[in-house]
């Protein structure tokens, strides 16, 4: 992974079943749990690496990560 | 990074399974492997039988068939015979595979008929209300085991390579990356591969069992993993209640259906 | 252009299949019927179909399920215990409107009963054998020519309809050899339905006078089958008017075509004292009976449905007006007296005679004859 690049993450609320899974494995703590309803959410994109545990570990479909540039 | 919508059917979802089921972990997987060996859609056909697991084909752009308790695997058979050009993926859980359909298991693998079959291994009966399944473990309860289980486990990996299997490999859903790599290695065997992603049902197993929580089953999956590397030099008493995890198996044997066509139908048309 | 084989029923079956167009068998030997399977095994492949056998009934039917929605024609044949545990996936193949034939030949039960005995006792078996409400098909013939005519016509009946059919035979008609007058003017076969349509509009449980537009697997609609309920789409809906919506398409879909489903043998039904009701090869004895009683100045009709199911009942009832007593000659415990008593019993319990016996054999003639003179 090449440094400082930018990663987007795109989260599809209404698919989150608020099962924990993907945040509270993010070995950045660039998501985390709202709250509210313990959905997911972002804490902090600049922090998010890339490394695509949250997405493949979400059952849902619910957490996707995009490279900045490829939108 | 990876787009799902391609291969799903988007209207069905979300999806019915529990808040943080391994199901799902196990679909999402099971189509980053079906792009990765860059399958035509229209050649894909995915069949599974009854049970929580089942439900999976019907999530998936692709022809699909959701059948009987049990039976996916010879309903597949049937297809694969017809139209040998279709690619068939059966997804099936620990009872559907191991105890109802044990029978045609053993010999779509006996056969080394091209199907993949991807076990979804919950240790228990989900969709029924957590009865015990063959490979719930012995002390653990369940719905008609409220006293603890005494039975022995099935071993699937034994069961499909005894039986025949030109493939069989083992993983677990705390390791997507490895599902999804066990199964295209699958994909990729002509002939009967059997891919078990065991799995975590805390809603009728987890929860009966003080793991009530996806996280906690995952904790407890994870601890008992054993890399097959390793596993070779332990003892069985030591590997008892492990989940030893690799590629068990994996190599070339003759195809059913291309044998068929090679020996029977070469023959026949001779005469 | 007409040729003659001496063939036994179960080789007439496995050839007439095999002319309908079957391209895949999936079966598990049984007797009486093992040699439909041996047959194809060896026929299929010369004409381009695939053979198996599987690893027991359930697969057998299942596997058959498979390959019809994957665009062959498939056919499947057994007997009574195989037949019972085919009863599951036969209810799948209602649901999902899949074109199968299940042959299946009549020996004593239940259980193991009397493998090596003809009976008659798996007629209700074919109408409501496996679960739940259900249109069936099952078509029964008397001879061995009439077993390769009407194994097309199931065929035929099969794809027409989507809808599984159930072939009836016996263990006299599987193993009896007799002349098949094979007539190639005289045979017809209906093909499945192409489907062109655009793929993303599609779906497949769209009807057409109710009869499902359902596409083969592997040519691009990418659709689901279930055996759930399900809606137009193939998706699950188990909403209670879809479910009474899907049923009652189904029973439409076979009930508004008896014209073209039902077939029945008449004889001298237009002038007779009473009339009898057989199916099968005892039909044949029915008919030397009836030779035997006109020597006695008696006249006896006879009715014999070849498709059993659904009952012929306008016919029956319209028969049931014209005589005072029906004698239904079967080889079970009276499986078709209890049928014919819904249509021709209003007031007189006692104007259906049943005559039964599980000996093994055909009632033989004569004591037909002795049990028409008997209750005339
Ligand atoms: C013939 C038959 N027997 C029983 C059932 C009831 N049934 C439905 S799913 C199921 C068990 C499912 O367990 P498993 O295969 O492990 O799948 P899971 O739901 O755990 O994913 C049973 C017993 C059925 N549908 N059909
Ligand atoms: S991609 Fe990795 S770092 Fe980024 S949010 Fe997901 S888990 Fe955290
Ligand atoms: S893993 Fe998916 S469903 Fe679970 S909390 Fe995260 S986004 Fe939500
Ligand atoms: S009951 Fe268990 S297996 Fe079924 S969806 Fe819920 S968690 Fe998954």
């Amino acid at each position: 992974m090449a440094k400082g690049k930018k990663y987007i993450i795109k989260i599809k609320e209404d698919y989150c079943k608020s099962c924990r899974l993907c945040y509270s494995r993010c070995p950045t703590n660039a998501i985390t749990a709202n709250p509210k309803n313990m959905k997911v959410q972002i804490n902090d994109e600049d922090k998010c690496i890339g490394c695509l545990v949250c997405e493949n570990i979400c059952p849902d479909f619910a957490i996707e990560i995009f490279e900045a540039e490829d939108n | 990074m990876f787009n799902y919508d391609k291969y799903i059917r988007k209207d069905k979802f979300p999806h019915i399974w529990c808040s943080g089921c391994g199901n799902g972990i196990i679909l999402k997987s099971s189509i980053r492997a079906i792009d990765k060996i860059g399958w035509d859609k229209n050649d894909v056909m995915t069949i599974s039988g009854i049970g929580c697991s089942s439900r999976a084909t019907g999530y998936l752009d692709f022809d699909s068939l959701h059948t009987l308790h049990g039976r996916a695997l010879a309903f597949a058979t049937g297809i694969k015979m017809a139209k040998p050009k279709m690619n068939v993926v059966v997804f099936t859980g620990d009872g559907d595979a191991g105890a109802i359909g044990g029978n045609h298991l053993i010999h779509a693998a006996r056969r080394n008929i091209d199907i993949t079959a991807v076990i979804f291994n919950n240790n228990i009966y989900g969709m029924t209300g957590g009865q015990y399944s063959p490979t719930t473990p012995q002390e653990f309860v369940a719905t008609t085991a409220p006293y603890g289980h005494i039975e022995n486990s099935f071993n699937f990996m034994e069961l499909a390579i005894g039986a025949g299997a030109s493939f069989a490999a083992r993983t677990t859903v705390t390791n997507p990356k490895q599902v999804e790599n066990f199964i295209h290695k699958g994909l990729e065997n002509k002939g009967f591969s059997v891919i078990e992603v065991v799995s975590n049902c805390h809603v009728q197993f987890g929860r009966r069992n003080e793991m009530k929580s996806p996280i906690q089953m995952f904790d407890w999956i994870k601890e008992r993993i054993i890399p097959m590397s390793k596993a070779e030099d332990m003892s069985e008493d030591e590997l008892e209640n492990k989940v030893i995890t690799g590629v068990f198996k994996n190599i070339e044997k003759p195809e059913y259906v291309e044998e068929y066509d090679k020996n029977i139908m070469a023959k026949a048309e001779g005469e | 252009m007409e040729k003659v084989k001496f063939l036994e029923g179960n080789t007439a079956c496995a050839l007439g299949a095999v002319r309908a167009g079957l391209k895949f068998f999936g079966g598990y030997p049984i007797t009486p019927s093992s040699e439909v399977a041996e047959v194809c095994s060896e026929e299929l492949p010369k004409a381009g179909g695939r053979f198996i056998q599987m690893e027991d009934e359930i697969a057998s039917i299942a596997s058959i399920i498979g390959a019809s929605l994957a665009g062959s024609k498939a056919m499947t044949a057994t007997s009574g215990p195989g037949f019972s545990l085919m009863q599951e996936a036969l209810g799948m193949a209602v649901m999902g409107e899949v074109p199968i034939v299940i042959v299946s030949v009549m020996r004593g039960g239940p259980s193991t009963g009397h493998p090596t005995g003809p009976s008659q006792g798996d007629l209700m078996q074919a109408r409501w054998g496996t679960h739940g409400d259900h249109p069936i098909i099952a078509i029964y013939p008397e001879s061995v020519n009439e077993v390769y005519y009407e194994i097309i016509r199931a065929f035929n009946l099969a794809e027409k309809y989507r809808q599984p059919v159930v072939f009836l035979m016996d263990e006299v008609l599987g193993h009896m050899k007799e002349s098949v007058f094979i007539n190639e003017d005289k045979i017809e076969t209906v093909e499945r339905r192409k489907i062109e349509m655009d793929q993303k509009k599609y779906n497949p449980f769209l009807t057409e006078n109710d009869i499902p537009l359902t596409a083969n697997y592997g040519e691009g609609y990418r659709f689901h089958v279930t055996g759930l309920y399900h809606d137009e789409t193939g998706f699950p809906d188990v909403s209670s008017e879809n479910i009474q919506k899907t049923m009652d398409r189904m029973y439409r879909k076979i009930y508004n075509n008896m014209d073209d489903i039902s077939k029945n043998e008449e004889m001298n039904t237009e002038d007779m004292d009473i009339l009898l009701f057989s199916v099968g090869t005892q039909a044949r004895s029915a008919k030397m009976a009836i030779r035997m009683l006109k020597e006695e100045g008696i006249n006896a009709g006879l009715f014999r449905p070849i498709t059993l199911w659904p009952f012929p009942e306008e016919r029956i009832v319209e028969l049931g007006k014209k005589v005072s007593k029906i004698v239904a000659i079967e080889m079970n415990k009276g499986q078709m007296a209890d049928e014919l008593r819904k249509y021709v019993c209003e007031e007189d319990e006692k104007k259906i005679i049943p005559l039964n016996k599980l000996e093994s054999e055909l009632i033989p003639p004569q004591e037909i004859v002795d049990k028409v003179k008997e209750v005339l």
